[in-house]
């Protein structure tokens, strides 16, 4: 399509302004802002040492798996639960997968697809109370927290830390994707981070541009060709810096590359499919659900299976990162996972909160994080302004929401 | 004539939309008992929430007098104090406390700090011989039946000097025996001194029990008799209840054809969960394709559980007997099956279990039926704002775009983006519960033809409603509910207010 016919389109566009689109989406935007505030704000502080590639590398390598913890807890969240034995999960996982291959010999390719459905397989086990009896959620996944833990220890009894030496499993907290060549004029970067950031800056031009045709020819409204440009620019601008930023390290790590797989996931089937329909009105009023067709049930153990599996995700994730098993991991993940949710703007009172909001969370709260011991501030005080960030963000989230 | 122990003058009292209670007046003698009838949404609950400090004083319009005083009420301890109980029709008590800790609850006899159980125990055996329960007061609420449960709530009022004692249909979840010693004891307290407001459907025994009987209906006190006069009957009560005129609010339909059969139930029974209470007691039924069925009943006769039970029954209760569809035996497992089977039940509680409030217009609208706008899994958002505005043109609901949250809607408009969600699934047999509660008069009357408009097009309309004029001037035919019971089915041309008021109190 030329410029011509979209020229031709956007004639017969209906359009809104900057204002309106603000207003409908306050809230949404709101931690996108302080994401950003707190960013530009740590990088004075430290003098560029927050903003430097190494410092975001490592900043997206560890937030990986509470990040994808993040993804399946907003899921929980929203359906009305809550999941506080998914960090002994994945810590028990981790475990799993380190004894199966160090100690049983089976290979990696076999030990993660196993992993991953043992995940699942533990969670819908203490699914079951809360779906089919009606347990509290809290109660259900508490006892199974303590569960998981136990068979933690027992697992590392004797051992203690169990040392990973698989190059392929490591490579999934440490590595990073593979470059295709050197360019001499621009110096070490890696080039096909460079690649992929231009490549995704085409691919959300392209389907923005599609979707907002689309729209046009239902004669929907849409925000102003100007602003879209603008939009437009600015997602670009922050791929293009992200990519340029991690392609002067050592490009994109593994984990990030997870990450967005489980993200883009997530996010789709939450947004685009029915069954993330299903996920929101399960959320928002079960019985009105149950009434129009959906079983809360099957709803319920669907959520808490991702949950599952993703937990074994983490695990593995921290596993490989720590390239070895200890006893004390997955300690507190399910806290930094239910904090990155609210913080991204999950609604206790469910029916509320979106995938891509629960990771900005997720990087506000590891930004902190990381932003305050490069400050070389004690980690008393960092508990505490964690805290203060949590439950300011609930308090401005829920009188947003008030006003609308 | 002896001074009144209450006189409720010109009480008027408004909700956002709805005049409940419209220049009431009630006066109660000392010392009798005094029946409050009417039908469904007369006004009596919000009448008596008023006399209670429930709607404190300024939330309404009108004076309160207690022996000549006047009283100024801001919650419900104030009018405890000026010696008022109410009992609810839901019993307040707590299960897994014992009977003396519920009658002290709130009110523990204690040094200060630590409660006196003995001094308790032994005061709640006075109350309890009182309301004639011999019991022991260490027993815990959840193993008394609902009777000792209701004396019991009736001791809890009694522990303070109660002057006025209000009890809200408290024989509406008894078995006869325990309603006629509830009425003993009701009797006995008179003897006391108790003046005693009772609010019930069962006119029988508002006859047998009561001094004077006030009648309210449509938020207006219509008239007090002296019960003990001989033209008080229950003839009487029905007529005054039911009094009005039908307005002409019904649209007309004409030249309809009713089709062959689409739903036949079959000696069809329903146990509660658990306790395994029988809610459904054998039910015959059978509508036809463009009949609109009405069925009538007062509150609590099982109307929302019959339908319930055919809509795939969610509250999971033991069914017994058979529904068949177009001829076809069924069995639904879940609502889901039945929205297979073509059933769509748009649901009496639009906030409680209709719809997800907090989400959007389209995404309720399009919630029960997404496969229809879904394209190989994925749904076609654009397609769904199209479907969304035609039901909102459709069906002019009333807001300002599809994107806005519906809890932000009026009722009258709640209720139709309900509609439009199930006419979405293009149902044979549409199951409306209440379709027009609380709904102003120019919705209803859109709701009507919309309903017409379906039935011309061959659906079928099973409507429940408490509002008899909406049952006469809709239905072609009625069937009448009564605990569980079908105590009647009559053609619209046979049917009158009266007639149907006298079965649903038919016990």
């Amino acid at each position: 399509m030329g410029l011509a016919e979209q020229t031709e389109l956007e004639a017969k566009a209906k359009t809104k302004g900057l204002m309106e689109i603000l207003k409908e989406n306050v809230s949404e935007y709101f931690m996108f802002i302080a994401l950003i505030v707190i960013m530009i704000y740590f990088s004075f502080t430290t003098d560029g040492a927050f903003i430097s590639p190494r410092n975001i590398s490592n900043l997206f390598n560890q937030v990986g798996y509470i990040a994808v913890l993040a993804v399946g807890m907003t899921l929980v969240i929203i359906i009305r639960h809550i999941d506080l034995s998914v960090g002994y999960l994945a810590g028990c996982m981790g475990a799993f997968a380190a004894i199966a291959m160090t100690r049983w010999g089976m290979s990696v390719w076999v030990v993660l697809p196993i992993v991953l459905i043992l995940g699942v397989i533990s969670s819908l086990v203490m699914a079951s109370p809360i779906a089919k009896l009606g347990v509290p959620a809290f109660v259900s996944t508490m006892a199974a927290g303590l569960i998981f833990r136990g068979a933690l220890l027992l697992a590392t009894m004797g051992t203690g830390t169990i040392v990973i030496k698989d190059q392929v499993f490591n490579a999934i907290g440490n590595g990073f994707i593979p470059d295709i060549m050197k360019i001499p004029a621009l110096g070490n970067r890696h080039i096909l981070t460079l690649l992929i950031g231009a490549v995704a800056i085409v691919l959300n031009i392209f389907t923005s541009l599609r979707t907002r045709r689309a729209k046009i020819a239902y004669k929907f409204e849409v925000p102003s060709f100007g602003l879209f440009i603008l939009q437009m620019l600015l997602m670009s601008v922050v791929i293009g810096y992200i990519a340029w930023v991690l392609s002067g390290y050592n490009g994109i790590s593994w984990s990030l590359v997870l990450v967005i797989l489980v993200v883009a996931v997530f996010q789709f089937i939450t947004t685009k499919t029915p069954l993330g329909r299903h996920i929101y009105a399960v959320g928002g009023n079960p019985e009105a659900a149950e009434l129009s067709g959906i079983s809360v049930q099957k709803i319920t153990f669907i959520v808490f299976g991702a949950m599952g599996f993703l937990s074994a995700l983490s695990g593995v994730m921290y596993a490989s990162r720590l390239q070895s098993a200890t006893t004390t991991a997955g300690l507190g993940f399910e806290t930094d996972a239910i904090a990155a949710a609210f913080v991204g703007g999950v609604s206790a009172a469910g029916g509320v909160g979106t995938i891509v909001g629960s990771i900005v969370g997720a990087l506000v709260m590891m930004s902190l994080n990381s932003g305050m011991n490069l400050m070389g501030i004690d980690s008393s005080i960092q508990y505490i302004v964690r805290g203060a960030v949590l439950v300011l963000a609930v308090i401005f989230d829920r009188i947003t929401r008030k006003n609308q | 004539m002896e001074n009144p122990i209450l006189e409720m003058k010109s009480i008027t009292k408004e909700f956002p939309g709805v005049k409940a209670l419209d220049n009431v007046t009630f006066s109660v003698k000392k010392g009798e008992i005094h029946c409050l009838v009417g039908e469904n949404g007369a006004g009596k609950s919000t009448l008596m929430k008023v006399l209670s400090g429930v709607h404190p004083y300024g939330s309404y319009t009108g004076e309160i007098f207690v022996e000549g005083e006047l009283q100024k009420y801001n919650n419900i301890r104030d009018s405890e104090n000026a010696g008022i109980a109410i009992i609810y029709q839901e019993l307040a008590l707590i299960p897994e406390l014992t009977i003396y800790e519920n009658i002290f609850l709130g009110n523990e006899i204690s040094n200060g700090v630590v409660i006196d159980s003995n001094e308790t125990i032994l005061q709640s055996k006075e109350i309890l011989k009182k309301v004639g329960l011999d019991i022991n007061p260490e027993t815990k609420i959840k193993t008394l039946g609902v009777g000792q449960q209701q004396l019991v709530e009736i001791a809890k009022a009694l522990k303070k000097e109660v002057k006025i004692l209000i009890l809200d249909e408290p024989t509406a979840a008894l078995n006869e025996n325990d309603s006629e010693n509830l009425l003993e004891l009701i009797k006995e307290l008179k003897q006391q001194g108790v003046t005693s407001i009772l609010i019930s459907h069962k006119l029988k025994e508002v006859l047998a029990i009561a001094d004077t009987v006030t009648v309210l209906r449509d938020g207006k006190t219509v008239t007090t008799l002296d019960a003990k006069a001989d033209l008080v009957n229950e003839n009487v009560l029905i007529k005054n209840m039911v009094g009005r005129e039908i307005d002409n609010i019904y649209p007309e339909r004409h030249g309809i054809e009713i089709g062959e059969e689409v739903l036949h139930l079959e000696n069809w029974r329903a146990f509660a969960p658990g306790l395994g209470r029988e809610i459904l007691k054998g039910l015959d039924m059978s509508i036809h394709e463009g009949e609109i069925v009405g069925i009538a009943g007062l509150m609590g006769s099982g109307r929302t559980e019959l339908a319930k039970s055919i809509f795939g029954n969610p509250d999971h209760y033991r069914i017994e007997g058979d529904v068949y569809i177009r001829g076809v035996k069924q069995n639904f497992k879940n609502p889901h099956d039945a929205i297979k089977a073509q059933l769509a039940y748009v649901t009496e509680d639009r906030k409680g279990n209709g719809l997800v409030l907090i989400q959007d217009v389209k995404r309720n609208i399009s919630l029960a039926n997404l496969k229809e706008i879904a394209k190989s899994g994925v749904i076609d958002e654009n397609e769904e704002i199209v479907i969304a505005n035609r039901y909102r043109s459709d069906l002019n609901i009333k807001t300002p775009t599809i994107e806005q949250k519906v809890r932000n809607l009026s009722g009258g408009n709640q209720q139709k983006v309900s509609l439009g969600k199930w006419l979405f699934v293009n149902p044979g047999l549409l199951i409306l519960d209440e379709p027009t509660r609380g709904i102003d008069v120019g919705a209803k009357y859109e709701i009507y033809q919309i309903m017409n408009e379906l039935v011309a097009k061959g659906m079928s309309i099973i409507m429940i409603s408490s509002e008899l004029p909406e049952v006469l001037g809709m239905s072609d035919r009625i069937y009448v509910m009564s605990a569980g019971k079908f105590t009647g089915e009559m053609p619209v041309e046979e049917a009158s207010q009266e007639k149907i008021m006298e079965l649903a109190v038919d016990y």
